[in-house]
């Protein structure tokens, strides 16, 4: 029996950034990712073996053997042969099949929902001016919230997940707390039109959760101080709406507006920084690298369990742990911005540091309503209207693939906690659960009776969450 | 009578009367409005309601004018959220009604349709004799001379033996389909003729007149069921003359 001589292979393991792991070594060229997965393990010497997927010179992955690749890329064996890993996530989102509950209560569209930052909890707010908190566990009404005047177009949990804030179409904002429904201290007014965004100082930045900022149409932006009740800063500068506002985990602010620039602000005194334009038309959305980690705070969804727990420990220990994995997160380069816009275009954009974007990410027929990155930072999903889900590389912006299937404009978008899956929703009225590693449907969650204006994932994984034209609020498990 | 006034003045005690008078006016008018009887009280009472129905109105208005009211307005209706406020509201077909009604109505054979009563065709105007034959004697041979559709996969039967011909000109697989409660317009590919009002040997052969119910491939215009699938065929009514118009034009039947 003749054995084959099969052909061997110089490869060098290297890390996202570039570093070097190891010495370079002889492989054959028909190893498997999974061999090479315990040779990396093993070179890492970690207590647990870490799942990893393996990229040759960036783009292509390893997926079936090492030759393969190497045969596609014509790649020169003589030379060592650079390989990238990359951790995946431990834990394994499961894609939710079914629709347990179907939530009524509402008594007009429901507009916006979220989970709290640990996924014990389940706030909407709807057209019918009140803010709803769901039972999770029973799967019916906990509270509803009464105080707003008029629809309620954006709600946020703070990171510590105590406090919820809700904006207004006549431009107040009401804090509530989870545990009674009632609400916080004072409405907070002062915007002069809608308040189209809200979003929370970071927890590791301050743990006691105090300060707010919403974006209007008015075009300002104010920095609320929640536990004195009263506005803190005022910054201006935009001509038109704000569309969205993010506080960024190292102390800036980032607004996007409709005048078609995106504005960068030191949090600390309110002054801009940097103007950043580009767009040719209004920017709709913006998503930061860090986003997911400065929503959960100091909740890692690894050590999620069946209940979902409040946060315990003291406000010091919060506000390391939540240290510990924004930075973990960001790595060494600094956050990355996206903004998406009317011109069906995307900017990717290194906000601290240029005012040039990194890549313009093009290929969108119709607008594009959301942007988010994963998880992990490393992919990029943008919803838009003319149906389909498109997926960049979330550090160069290269295109990766589209994904097709809605029959309607996809209206918004949201990653399962281990980046691996993506759940859309859309104006035909489903929700749809893609694969992002294989770009293919992974499950077809039809049920609401119109559109589906608000969908999100829970931080624990466990559940999905969507609400509609049709006033109803589902919930979907595995 | 002014022209005296303004010579010689009132009368002493003429203001304290006119004020009694007009004080007393109320009482007088109760004690009418109680003791007439016949026609003239049910005019009078007619009228005085009018005059009534008047006072309470001005009343209100006046008092609406004092106190500050607050905005009544309940909230609007048609919540969206934040991403589609500014922009128009996207037209689109609605959802689909119940299945289960729609099966039930095409199993009866009875449908609604926006053009229920139509002028039956009679053979000869639409089928037109075609005379065979060594002499030009045999009559047996038909020809279409109205719209129709054939099927993707159609072959025609041998020549010498096809009894109805269907011309190539007058053969259209495309129809202009009115979507109602949209108000727009869009070229449809026909799947098939289902029903022709003026005779079944029309369906068959898939002649297309007005009245006729054909079913078009509606996937272009992104409808959804309820249970998530995709609708991908409708029925249309068409609304036109096709023979005449060189086109068919249809209402789409939801």
């Amino acid at each position: 029996m003749t054995t084959e001589d099969v052909e061997r292979l110089l490869i060098q393991f290297q890390d996202e950034n570039g570093e070097v792991l190891g010495s370079p070594f002889d492989v054959p060229l028909d190893i498997t990712p999974d061999k090479l997965q315990l040779v990396c393990n093993a070179l890492l010497q970690k207590d647990e073996p870490v799942p990893l997927a393996f990229f040759v010179r960036g783009e292509a992955e390893v997926v079936s053997s090492l030759g393969s690749c190497v045969k596609a890329l014509e790649v020169e064996t003589e030379q060592v042969l650079p390989v990238v890993y990359q951790p995946q996530a431990v834990f394994r989102v499961r894609a939710v099949s079914r629709c347990t509950s179907t939530l009524q209560g509402h008594t007009e569209a429901v507009i916006s929902t979220a989970f709290s930052p640990t996924g014990k909890y389940l706030a909407s707010g709807s057209g019918d001016t009140t803010v709803r908190f769901w039972d999770l566990t029973t799967e019916t009404p906990h509270h509803t919230a009464r105080g707003h005047t008029h629809w309620v177009l954006s709600i946020a949990w703070s990171p510590d997940g105590k406090k919820l804030a809700s904006g207004c179409k006549n431009s107040q904002i009401c804090l509530w707390d989870p545990v009674t429904g009632s609400q916080i201290g004072k409405t907070l007014t002062g915007h002069t039109k809608w308040i189209t965004w809200l979003c929370w100082e970071p927890l590791h930045l301050n743990p006691e959760c105090r300060y707010l900022a919403s974006s209007s149409k008015d075009g300002s932006i104010r920095v609320w101080d929640t536990v004195l009740g009263r506005c803190e800063k005022i910054l201006t500068g935009h001509t038109q709406s704000v569309t969205c506002v993010k506080w960024g985990g190292d102390g800036l602010l980032y607004t996007s507006s409709q005048d078609r620039t995106v504005k960068v602000w030191r949090a600390k005194d309110g002054v801009q920084c940097r103007t950043l334009q580009g767009h040719a038309h209004w920017v709709n959305t913006l998503a930061l690298s860090t986003d997911y980690v400065l929503r959960t705070g100091a909740f890692e969804p690894a050590t999620a369990t069946i209940n979902p727990q409040d946060l315990t420990g003291s406000l010091d220990e919060l506000k390391e742990k939540a240290l510990q994995r924004y930075n973990k997160v960001r790595g060494s380069a600094p956050e990355r911005l996206v903004s998406g816009s009317d011109d069906f275009t995307l900017f990717l954009w290194n906000p601290a540091q240029e005012k040039k974007p990194l890549a313009r990410m093009t290929g969108h027929s119709a607008l594009v309503n959301e942007v988010l990155f994963s998880p992990d930072t490393r992919l990029l999903a943008s919803a838009s209207f003319d149906k389909s889900i498109k997926i960049w590389d979330g550090r160069t912006g290269k295109y990766l693939m589209s994904l097709r299937g809605h029959v309607g404009s996809v209206y918004q978008v949201a990653w399962s906690a281990d980046s691996r899956l993506l759940v859309s929703g859309s104006s035909d009225s489903t929700l749809k659960v893609w694969d992002v590693k294989t770009g293919k449907l992974n499950m077809d969650l039809p049920g609401h009776a119109d559109e589906v204006y608000a969908v999100d994932w829970s931080p624990d994984g466990q559940r999905v969450a969507s609400g509609g034209k049709d006033k109803c609020l589902r919930i979907w498990r595995r | 009578m002014f022209l005296h006034r303004k010579r010689h003045g009132y009368r002493l005690d003429h203001h304290e009367k006119k004020r009694k008078k007009e004080s007393r006016e109320a009482h007088e008018r109760s004690h009418k409005a109680r003791k007439m009887i016949g026609l003239k009280a049910k005019l009078y009472h007619k009228q005085r309601h009018a005059e009534k129905i008047q006072m309470k109105k001005t009343i209100k208005m006046h008092e609406q004018r004092k106190t500050k009211q607050k905005n009544d307005d309940k909230t609007p209706e048609g919540a969206v959220p934040a991403y589609l406020l500014d922009r128009e509201g996207q037209s689109r077909a609605k959802v689909l009604s119940n299945m289960i009604k729609q099966k039930r109505k095409e199993k009866a054979g009875k449908w609604e349709v926006p053009l229920p009563k139509v002028r039956a065709q009679g053979e000869t105007e639409v089928l037109k004799v075609i005379r065979t034959g060594k002499r030009q004697k045999k009559a047996w041979k038909r020809m279409v001379t109205k719209v129709c559709f054939v099927g993707d996969g159609f072959t025609r039967k041998p020549p010498k033996y096809e009894r109805f011909i269907r011309p190539m000109g007058l053969r259209f697989k495309k129809a202009h389909v009115t979507h109602p409660e949209l108000k727009a317009t869009f070229c449809l590919p026909i799947l098939g003729v289902k029903k022709n009002p003026s005779s079944p040997l029309y369906t068959s052969l898939g002649v297309i007149t007005k009245g006729t119910v054909v079913e078009v491939n509606v996937s272009e215009l992104g409808l959804v069921t309820q249970g998530g699938k995709v609708i991908w065929g409708k029925y249309a009514q068409v609304t036109n003359n096709p023979e005449n118009d060189g086109c068919i034009n249809a209402v789409l039947l939801v």
